[in-house]
């Protein structure tokens, strides 16, 4: 086990410990938490050196080497900025949680259970180079993130938030285990590396384009896209620490991961191309459209992560064309890539404060509706500082980060048109004009997010608490995250070497040769071109377009609820289930005679199937052994006594009968040369008769309930198929000799190994010892079983 | 032998599928009892019949009767003897605590719905 | 279950019931070599205890053998499964059976078996589950 494994178990084990905090009242629960990200954080920090120098960490552990299941960690560029970016934003939120969660109301040991093991997950997510291995962290991230939504869960809202991510989250997640699985056979290897090793022969296999999909949806429903994001609204009940970590700044990212991560896998098919970036513009659109209606902050900043995890997915998959160019020289398209993973750091930066700034105000007006909030800007200075600067970020307004990633998103989306690949010449200049209205609308939803809460009226009727400023634990977190805005913002190439380029390298690693590097250079102004003039529009219809809000809002009232997603969602699982419940109930019927109907039916058709199928039926004649005239009168007795037990009306006469078979039974196995056998039999024989007579006094009468011809003849039917089914069974065994018989073994080994002579006793104490052992056991338990029904009844209570 | 052994074996199961599909409690435990009378001699007669003497050694024959299945079947009584004992009392439970041995009539309403 | 006054079946019981507790341990020492072993045995026990259960009435034989059957299959079951794991003492695989051949001044030469302390312990696990069956049954008003 090495440090890298170590680090990626740590918080899970840190989890464990929780439980020993729980005595510890009078601290919160967060303090002992948070040195471990901390720690991990400087810990990844340390790495820089090795990834932004190309090399990569890589540490393996064998798991089910057989499989090819290994737990082998790598750290790369790519892994190492989530790692970093999981292990940062992951101590502000619990820093920030500290303040945000009361330790005498909540359940803070299961808060940070939670939560640590999110951060574990997802640390294994992003560091593992075995698919297997990483799919069962990333359906750990999905049972967290599960969990974290319906922390409170005695509300409503909460469990059906939670159960709807996990549904979607972990559909995506079977799906992307079927992808896994099928790379599996077309490489032969569950090691990400030795896949894109192998990526250039794939591309004509015909399992490429199924193994694609299933990725993707794994991918796109983990990222919330379109049409799957409609969980993330409704996870939106977690407690605002978990928005603002889990659901803006990292699991949602897992997805845009996902993509990133096989990216030189799939990316030369054009298929990924149009299915990345069509799905990520549509996302994005959809996003910030609908972002606008919401009155909920939260809601407002969960349609906003879906609307730029659209952005950043649009970007990737612009990006993957630059495959098709050989060299660095003149690739147009690296722009691409490096602004997705620019904007994928800025997001996390501006749309962690964001959230924090909502928890705040949620925190200290006890509400998240704009139509009660208005004028806080007096009480809450530093909240809307902070706020501002985050909105502006996302709005893409300069000076911030947020402004650099938008232009170069504009110059990534304005260089499809100048492709000639994959039908781009014709339908290549959607891909601007869409990017372009979804800005306008992400420029709207800004504002409507500002100064709907801090300017305008203030309504204190409305509100529950007097507003006042948070605690300033509680500002840390963000300003801190403000301050990386700034920071990223005037000096974005501080990131460009240390950590874009590196990442860069992971997701288009066939463009570079050995000693290249990715130049990533960022800068502020790029003259007068067109990107700028596309922001300048944004921000004009932007403000005509918040001017007149209340104008034209009404548009969203036309839509008919009756088709949005959510409702799609809700009707799908409601006929899902009253589907399977009617399915269900019209076989599960309650009654053993439709239950062995069932059994018996089956077995007949499998049989016969097989029979047929295998065309196993044979009948050797020559090979048997000779019948006595005992034989024909014992075979006559056991088939008139079964045969008339069928039609006795008394119970005594049943159980005299089948006494009658039994002992017949015993003559056989004397007849053929199994004394052992005749004597248990025999002695079976006269004790369960025993038993049934010490029973007779409390059994049943004998009373025939089976009227109907109808209901006889289909038991007559199963039966006699059963009874042939059986004959023919035993026919073609006696007859297909296939293998030798393993008895030899015993007949020659019982004095040898055993010094025995008896071999059926020295296979039952011996050779086969463990038969009777367990044999015994059942006994036992049987006999226990009966004491209980007996001896151990509840008094007079009568249940069903 | 064999021929005839796996027309008794039939008769046996059939008997006993028709038993179990009735619908008195009774009926159902003996035709369990017929079923693995059935199930035994099936699996002795796969085996092969009287092909030398009683799995002995004492015999000194030079062939012995395979002894595996008599090992399996030996097991095999006991055990359905703990079954068929089983059946019995859960049965008559039943009937005392329902007052029916009609098993349509003991059909269970699930309490949550 | 009640008295039966059946004089006949009291008395030849009496000197039959010795004789078949003694065939049945008989049966099942000899099964190593002969048709026997444990669980004929302990059926053959147990057969013939059902059968005092039947001259006489539960509760007389209670007096008689005042034994917890229930005690008894644990006594098999923990010495069928203390015989098959003393052998991971010796380092070799659960349930692997040692013998050896001994001289006896009267009896001449014998085998001794770890596989019979093991029959012992079903012996005991098959009477006493048969037994407790039985009499629970028996016990039910």
């Amino acid at each position: 086990m090495s440090l890298l494994h170590l680090v990626i178990i740590l918080p899970l084990l840190f989890s464990i410990l929780m439980i020993f905090f729980k005595r510890v009242q009078r601290v919160h629960t967060g303090w002992f938490v948070l040195p471990l990200p901390i720690l991990l954080f400087i810990y990844f920090l340390s790495l820089l050196p090795v990834t932004s120098s190309r090399e990569t960490v890589t540490e393996a552990i064998n798991w089910i080497p057989s499989l090819g299941i290994n737990f082998t960690a790598k750290a790369d560029g790519l892994g190492l900025l989530f790692a970093l970016l999981i292990t940062g934003i992951g101590a502000l939120v619990v820093f920030y949680s500290i303040y945000y969660l009361d330790k005498a109301k909540e359940k803070l040991p299961s808060f940070y259970v939670y939560l640590l093991l999110f951060m574990g997950a997802m640390l294994g997510v992003v560091l593992s180079d075995n698919l297997i291995v990483m799919y069962a962290f990333w359906e750990l991230t999905s049972f967290s993130s599960f969990l974290l939504i319906g922390y409170w869960y005695d509300r409503e809202a909460s469990r059906y938030g939670a159960q709807k991510s996990m549904l979607i989250t972990v559909f995506g997640g079977l799906a992307m285990l079927g992808g896994i699985i099928l790379l599996y056979i077309m490489t032969g290897t569950f090691s990400i590396t030795e896949i894109v090793g192998n990526s250039d022969q794939l591309y004509q296999h015909s399992l490429f384009i199924p193994s694609m999909l299933c990725i993707l949806l794994g991918a796109f429903t983990k990222s919330a896209q379109f049409p799957f994001y409609i969980w993330l609204p409704d996870a939106m009940e977690a407690p605002t620490p978990v928005s603002a970590y889990l659901h803006s700044a990292t699991m949602v990212k897992a997805g845009i991961y996902l993509v990133a991560r096989f990216t030189p896998v799939f990316g030369e098919s054009g298929f990924w191309f149009w299915l990345v970036g069509g799905v990520g513009l549509i996302t994005l659109t959809w996003g910030s459209v609908f972002a606008v209606k919401q009155t909920d902050l939260k809601g407002i900043l969960a349609f906003s992560t879906v609307s730029q995890l659209g952005l950043i997915m649009s970007l990737l998959g612009v990006g993957s064309a630059a495959l098709h160019y050989e060299a660095l020289d003149d690739n147009i398209f690296l722009v691409a890539t490096s602004a997705a993973i620019f904007h994928l750091i800025n997001h996390a930066t501006f749309k962690g404060s964001l959230f924090m700034a909502v928890g705040m105000i949620d925190h200290e007006t006890g509400t998240r509706d704009i139509r009660k909030l208005g004028g806080l800007m007096p009480f809450m200075p530093i909240t809307f500082t902070v706020s501002i600067i985050g909105a502006f970020s996302m709005a893409g307004l300069p000076p911030f980060n947020g402004f650099l990633s938008k232009e170069m998103f504009f110059t990534g989306m304005v260089r499809v048109t100048e492709m000639d690949i994959f039908n781009l010449g014709t339908w290549g200049i959607l891909f601007p004009v869409i990017a372009w209205i979804a800005s306008v609308f992400t420029f709207l939803y800004s504002m409507i997010l500002i100064f709907k809460t801090f300017t305008g009226n203030y309504q204190p009727e409305k509100l529950d608490k007097k507003p006042h400023e948070a605690p300033l634990g509680m500002l840390i977190p963000p300003v801190i995250l403000v301050s990386l805005v700034i920071i990223f913002g005037f000096f974005p190439n501080l990131l460009s070497d240390s950590l874009i380029s590196p990442a860069m390298a992971a997701v288009l690693p066939s463009l570079i040769g050995t000693g290249e590097e990715f130049m990533v250079h960022i800068s502020f102004w790029h003259g007068i071109n067109i990107e700028l003039f596309m922001t300048l529009g944004v921000v004009v219809l932007g403000i005509i377009l918040y001017r007149t809000l209340p104008k034209w809002k009404g548009v969203y009232k036309k839509i008919p609820e009756r088709f949005s997603l959510f409702r799609f969602y809700d009707r799908l699982l409601e006929s899902s289930q009253s589907g399977s419940y009617r399915l269900t109930s019209s076989y599960m019927t309650g009654s053993i005679h439709s239950y062995l109907v069932y059994i018996f039916a089956f077995f007949i058709f499998i049989l016969a199937a097989t029979l047929i199928g295998q065309d196993a039926f044979k009948l050797d004649t020559v090979n048997v052994s000779s019948i006595g005239i005992y034989e024909w009168v014992l075979a006559l007795f056991v088939v008139a006594g079964s045969i008339s037990i069928l039609f006795v009306k008394s119970r005594m006469t049943a159980i005299i009968l089948l006494g009658a078979v039994g002992y017949t039974v015993s003559l056989f196995y004397v007849l053929f040369r199994a004394p052992d056998l005749a004597l248990t039999q025999l002695v079976i024989e006269t004790i369960s008769v025993a038993l049934f007579l010490v029973c007779f006094y409390h059994l049943p009468k004998l009373r025939q309930y089976e009227t109907r011809i109808r209901f006889k003849l289909t038991n007559a039917l199963i039966s006699v198929g059963v009874g042939a089914i059986v004959t023919v069974i035993a026919l073609s065994a006696h007859s297909n000799k296939l293998f030798d018989s393993i008895s030899q073994f015993y007949v020659e080994n019982t004095y040898e190994k055993a010094a025995g002579q008896n071999m059926v006793n020295v296979i039952l104490v011996d050779f086969r010892g463990f038969d009777t052992l367990f044999e015994i056991t059942v006994l036992a338990i049987a006999s226990l079983g009966i004491y209980g029904m007996i001896k151990l009844r509840g008094n007079g209570r009568k249940e069903g | 032998m064999e021929i005839l052994m796996a027309f008794v074996i039939g008769i046996l199961f059939m008997s006993a599928t028709y038993l179990m599909l009735s619908k008195s409690l009774l009926r159902i435990i003996v035709g369990t009892g017929l079923l693995s009378h059935g199930a035994h001699l099936l699996i002795l007669t796969m085996g092969g019949l009287k092909r030398g003497s009683a799995p002995l050694l004492g015999e000194h024959a030079d062939n012995y009767t395979d002894p595996l299945p008599q090992a399996l079947i030996l097991t095999a009584i006991v055990i359905s003897f703990g079954v068929t004992a089983f059946f019995l009392v859960l049965a008559y439970r039943a009937y005392q605590e329902l007052g029916t041995d009609n098993v349509e009539e003991m059909k269970g309403t699930e309490p949550n719905d | 279950m009640k008295k039966t006054n059946n004089i006949i079946l009291e008395t030849s019981l009496k000197a039959l019931l010795f004789f078949i507790v003694l065939y049945s341990v008989y049966i099942f020492t000899a099964g190593h070599y002969y048709p026997g072993g444990g669980f004929i045995g302990g059926l053959m026990t147990a057969g013939a205890i059902v059968l005092l259960l039947i001259t006489y009435d539960i509760k007389t034989v209670q007096r008689i053998l005042p034994v917890n059957y229930r005690i008894i299959t644990a006594i098999g079951l923990l010495l069928a499964i203390g015989t098959s794991a003393s052998s991971l003492l010796f380092h070799v695989p659960f349930l692997t059976h040692r013998f050896t051949h001994v001289e006896l001044p009267v009896l001449g030469e014998i085998s001794l078996h770890t596989a019979t302390l093991f029959d012992l312990g079903v012996y005991f696990v098959v009477v006493g589950v048969t037994m407790t069956i039985i009499q629970t049954i028996g016990e039910d008003e």
